[in-house]
């Protein structure tokens, strides 16, 4: 029996099942009069799938923060400190049961939380405001936009004259990579590798070609065809954990596995912030479910699956992420510089030191 | 800037009063006496001639070392409070720690030996590859303790090193086999460990070293033998080559060639790189490291 419910995976339950079918906020259990605006419009981009990536989710939140902190007004006989990060705990677990948090948007609301807590009580409501938002424009600009910039130089002096670059699906880390390079006069063409069911790849695509840079596009079922052309492979990373594995979209761990196989080499690409202190070594123990029909495909007016939910022994598994083990991994280019995959935890506790 | 030749003219004679000294060191040395004579007035412009330096000396000896030496050297240097408003002062406290920077280098070799010759039972067999000092120290230091082994080593073409290393071991007693570098392959199944030394370490945990160490380093995974390598710290330098192609060509080929031909693709590299993964243990004067552990201590070193 691999089925308990319809359609649900043994394997999976552990995980929050998905459905797009019935109206996000009807399914939550709170309320969502109590949350801020700007947050319920943050959720619903989320779930809907119109902020995706892990760099453009962090920063959306903490733009959402800075709106909640300017509307918000300290209560009577209470500490800014203390109350405030009161009212945002309700805000984070709506945001979670939209869509689960990333690690990225973990350690923002981890940093914001220390922020607050750090306020002297001596600050006026006003100048208090104005620090946090000074303090989360800050840490958007070090980590997200300073990152990307110190990330580039590194990846530009490995990218070589005649050099064929394989990417998977859209990162905006390693497309900034790429378009800097080319600015650079670096001459090199790129392989965008896709997948279904998001063909993410396509975004990529866009960009890329929209720059100039001569591109080739291929679905992952094309990945050892085209490896033997490859000589380079960049990939963006959801989150780096603290074993040395790479969290990152589903395909990625496929990628690296051909890409070892052909003794090609694998770069990865990944701010600090992203770095968390999570150990897996598989991709069942935490991962996230997307909506299951999003695999059925309608071609020439037939839709296959289309009554999947009828046949008792189906089950339709969309996952969202793998881990890639730190043997696959050539090369972490992150903004503190080049490291190996193993050599995580020395920058984890680096970091720590340095708050 | 002046005083280049006199420089190069230290850098020769140190090399040539101790043949037994890294050319890392002869390097430091010759960087110490330089800032002894430099007659800069501010501290920025005590560092870009200090880099400025580095640079001549690598001109003349492009081996990894010189260049790892140097910066680290600097850093070792300036890693001091320099708030002190007399630039006398400055400079008599980045002497005075640049003596101890060389002083603790002196000592490394006799650390990594003592690390090392643990490692080699008596009546071992042992494969080394071309001439390296340090290997040659951890030898001796066995041979001291009155360990008996004997060992293979590579002729190592095109200088054929090797012979030397032989004639260095038969002076100490030690049985030793010359081989062709062909024949490591055959030579293996007969070998317990290998040893090698380094002209570099990379970020990655993996070697520089002369032409050969990645083909012995690739039959000894397959035969499953220890590759062990033998560094002293101050030649971690950061690079991160990610295959053969990716080693500059600075390091690659001797100082004269890379002056007098203009096509490099005719000419022999003089290294390879060995990736992390084929080597089984690093010992330094920081410790015995495994390979993913080099990046631990060069982010120390470095950041």
């Amino acid at each position: 029996e691999t089925q308990t419910k319809c359609g649900t995976i043994s394997l999976f339950s552990h995980l929050h099942q998905y459905s797009r079918k019935a109206p996000l906020t009807q399914q939550l259990s709170i309320p969502s009069t109590v949350i801020h605006p700007s947050i319920v419009r943050l959720g619903l981009q989320y779930s809907q799938g119109i902020v995706v990536g892990s760099n453009a989710r962090s920063v959306a939140l903490l733009h959402a923060f800075k709106q909640v902190i300017r509307d918000y007004t300290t209560p009577p006989n209470e500490e800014l400190a203390r109350d405030l990060v009161n009212k945002l705990k309700p805000y984070i677990s709506f945001l979670n049961q939209c869509r689960p948090l990333s690690a990225s948007m973990g350690n923002a609301i981890k940093y914001i939380k220390k922020e607050i807590s750090n306020i002297p009580s001596q600050f006026k409501e006003e100048e208090a405001k104005t620090k946090l938002q000074k303090c989360i424009d800050c840490y958007i600009n070090e980590n997200v936009v300073l990152a990307a910039k110190a990330i580039s130089k590194y990846a530009i002096k490995k990218i070589s004259d005649g050099d064929v670059i394989l990417v998977y699906g859209c990162s905006s880390l390693v497309n900034h990579i790429l378009c800097e390079a080319y600015d650079k006069s670096r001459k090199f063409r790129v392989i965008v590798v896709d997948s279904r069911p998001r063909l993410e790849g396509r975004e990529a695509l866009r960009r890329l070609v929209q720059r100039g840079i001569s591109c080739t596009y291929v679905l992952i079922s094309a990945l050892s065809y085209i490896l033997p052309e490859v000589s380079k492979v960049f990939l963006g990373a959801h989150a780096l954990l603290a074993n040395g594995y790479v969290m990152s979209r589903v395909g990625t761990s496929q990628i690296a596995l051909v890409a070892r196989t052909f003794n090609v080499p694998v770069l990865v690409c990944c701010e600090t912030y992203k770095f968390c202190e999570r150990v897996q070594t598989d991709s069942f123990v935490s991962n996230e479910l997307d909506d299951p029909d999003d695999l059925m495909v309608t071609r020439k007016g037939k839709t296959q699956l289309e009554n999947w939910h009828d046949v008792s022994s189906l089950g339709l598994l969309n996952l969202v992420y793998d881990v890639t083990p730190p043997d696959f991994v050539d090369l972490v280019i992150t903004d503190l510089g080049m490291i190996p995959c193993t050599s995580v935890p020395v920058v984890l506790r680096v970091k720590n030191l340095e708050q | 800037m002046e005083a280049s030749p006199q420089l190069v003219e230290y850098f020769r004679t140190q090399m040539r009063t101790d043949p037994d000294m890294a050319s890392a060191v002869a390097a430091i040395r010759t960087l110490l006496e330089f800032l002894r004579r430099d007659k800069g007035e501010t501290i920025l412009g005590l560092r870009e001639s200090l880099k400025w330096a580095t640079d001549c000396l690598t001109e003349v000896d492009s081996s990894v070392a010189v260049s790892s030496g140097g910066e680290l050297f600097l850093r070792f240097i300036s890693l001091t409070s320099l708030e002190h408003q007399d630039l006398s002062r400055c400079k008599k406290v980045m002497e005075e720690r640049g003596e101890l920077f060389l002083e603790k280098i002196s000592l490394s070799r006799t650390k990594v030996a003592k690390l090392c010759h643990t490692f080699i039972k008596d009546g071992a067999k042992i494969l080394t590859h071309s001439s390296s000092r340090v290997v040659l120290r951890v030898l001796e230091k066995a041979a001291a303790e009155k360990k008996r082994f004997t060992v293979y080593v590579t002729e190592s073409q095109p200088d054929t090193a090797g012979k030397q290393m032989a004639d260095a071991l038969r002076r100490l007693n030690v049985p030793v086999t010359v081989v062709l570098d062909a024949a490591v392959g055959y030579v293996l199944e007969k070998v317990d460990l290998v040893i090698v030394g380094a002209e570099g370490v990379v970020e990655s945990g993996g070697i520089i070293n002369k032409i050969g160490t990645y083909q012995m380093a690739v039959c000894s995974k397959a035969h499953n033998k220890p590759f062990y390598v033998v560094a002293e710290s101050f030649k971690f330098v950061r690079l991160y080559p990610l295959n053969q192609q990716d080693v500059p060509d600075r390091f690659k080929y001797k100082a004269d060639t890379l002056r007098t031909v203009s096509d490099l693709s005719d000419e022999h590299p003089m290294i390879d790189y060995t990736p992390p993964s084929l080597i089984t243990l690093l010992f330094t004067d920081l410790g015995v490291l495994t390979p993913s552990a080099v990046s631990d201590e060069l982010i120390k070193l470095y950041l």
